[in-house]
């Protein structure tokens, strides 16, 4: 039985699509069987990070309204032979997935995949609550920037109450994907910090992601960070990421922090 | 550049960390009573009203929400002969 992610934020353009392709390419280029699904009905963007936007036929809604089979609709990576794609309608709207719908197709993934790792869309309406709603896991993306940090605590709320662990009495594991870190701002004390983040979500820590030209060339030419450019910043961070989900101990290092003398007078950007 | 400012300059990054601080625990404690402030207002306003005549619109009801207290501005805007009317 596959695990199921939901990778949420509440706030929009944090960077979950980025993660949700990234992720689940990492944890599929290490040999695991993994689907990522779209969620972001109306407005999908999954297809086109990962570089499959011409390949789609159906989609989510197309399968919860029966007019298509879970097989038709999932489409296998090119590159990586055990990473699927699940994308989202572009013409319908939210309203086309019903909790049942949705259920039944979790269900179907989990047993045939390692993971299922759900894109969740922006806001807590409609959308966001149904790709929770099956989670065992949730990854919160979030900016060190207040109206991310103020949303993403809206969202562990909502993980801690309306998802189905939250009302089987469970718990649902929440991780902290901290994203589009700058060194240069932190360094500068411009920035909230690590763990000024931490403190105020208090949940652990996945992993963090440098600011990163990289990661706006992966997704120009439709490819998963990870696979674009492996020993990029964002990569590396992006794999110990997916390390850490299945339970590995890996310290977290600090971006910027590696740095020397050198790096400290010449890096600083002026302001 | 302004060297001056350069050095002198507050880093912002305090800054966010204290405001999120104040305005996440006021959002995770009321949640569900954002009315609060309106309910106190009109019970206020009934109180006042039993011993003098003063126009709804010149009472003012604030919060101001701060770590470890919040404060409640009660602003009344009394009449000179409101005592006399009520009387």
């Amino acid at each position: 039985m596959g695990k199921v992610i939901v990778v949420t934020s509440g706030k929009g353009g944090v960077g979950k699509t980025t993660s949700t392709a990234a992720l689940g390419a990492a944890l599929a280029q290490n040999g695991a069987k993994v689907v990522v699904v779209d969620f972001d009905v109306g407005l999908r963007n999954l297809d086109l990070v990962m570089g499959a936007e011409r390949r789609v036929v159906y989609d989510l809604v197309n399968v919860i309204q029966g007019e298509a089979k879970l097989t038709q609709a999932l489409i296998r990576d090119k590159r990586v032979e055990t990473l699927f794609l699940l994308p989202a309608s572009q013409t319908r709207d939210k309203d086309n997935l019903t909790p049942e719908g949705v259920e039944k197709v979790i269900t179907a993934l989990k047993s045939a995949f390692d993971w299922v790792i759900c894109d969740s869309p922006a806001g807590i309406e409609r959308g966001a609550t149904l790709a929770m709603r099956h989670a065992d896991m949730a990854i919160v993306v979030t900016n060190p920037e207040v109206s991310s940090v103020r949303d993403s605590d809206r969202i562990i709320g909502l993980l801690d109450s309306k998802t189905l662990r939250a009302e089987n009495g469970e718990t649902i594991e929440k991780h902290l994907l901290l994203t589009r870190y700058d060194s240069a701002r932190a360094e500068r004390g411009d920035m909230l910090k690590v763990d000024d983040v931490l403190e105020i979500l208090s949940i652990p820590l996945l992993g963090i992601i440098p600011e990163s030209t990289d990661v706006l060339r992966a997704s120009n030419v439709g490819s998963p960070v990870t696979l674009a450019d492996g020993r990029s910043a964002p990569a590396i961070a992006y794999f110990e990421a997916a390390r850490r989900l299945k339970g590995e101990a890996l310290p977290i290092v600090i971006p910027g922090d590696k740095r020397g003398l050198f790096g400290k007078i010449f890096g600083r950007r002026a302001a | 550049m302004n060297l001056l400012r350069m050095f002198t300059r507050q880093q912002s990054g305090a800054a966010a960390r204290e405001r999120l601080q104040v305005l996440l625990a006021h959002d995770r404690a009321s949640t569900g009573d954002s009315e609060l402030v309106t309910k106190l207002r009109d019970e206020i306003l009934r109180a006042i009203s039993k011993h003098m005549e003063v126009d709804a619109e010149k009472v003012s009801v604030k919060l101001e929400r701060g770590i470890p207290v919040s404060t409640l501005f009660v602003d009344v805007e009394i009449p000179h002969d409101a005592e006399r009317k009520a009387a």
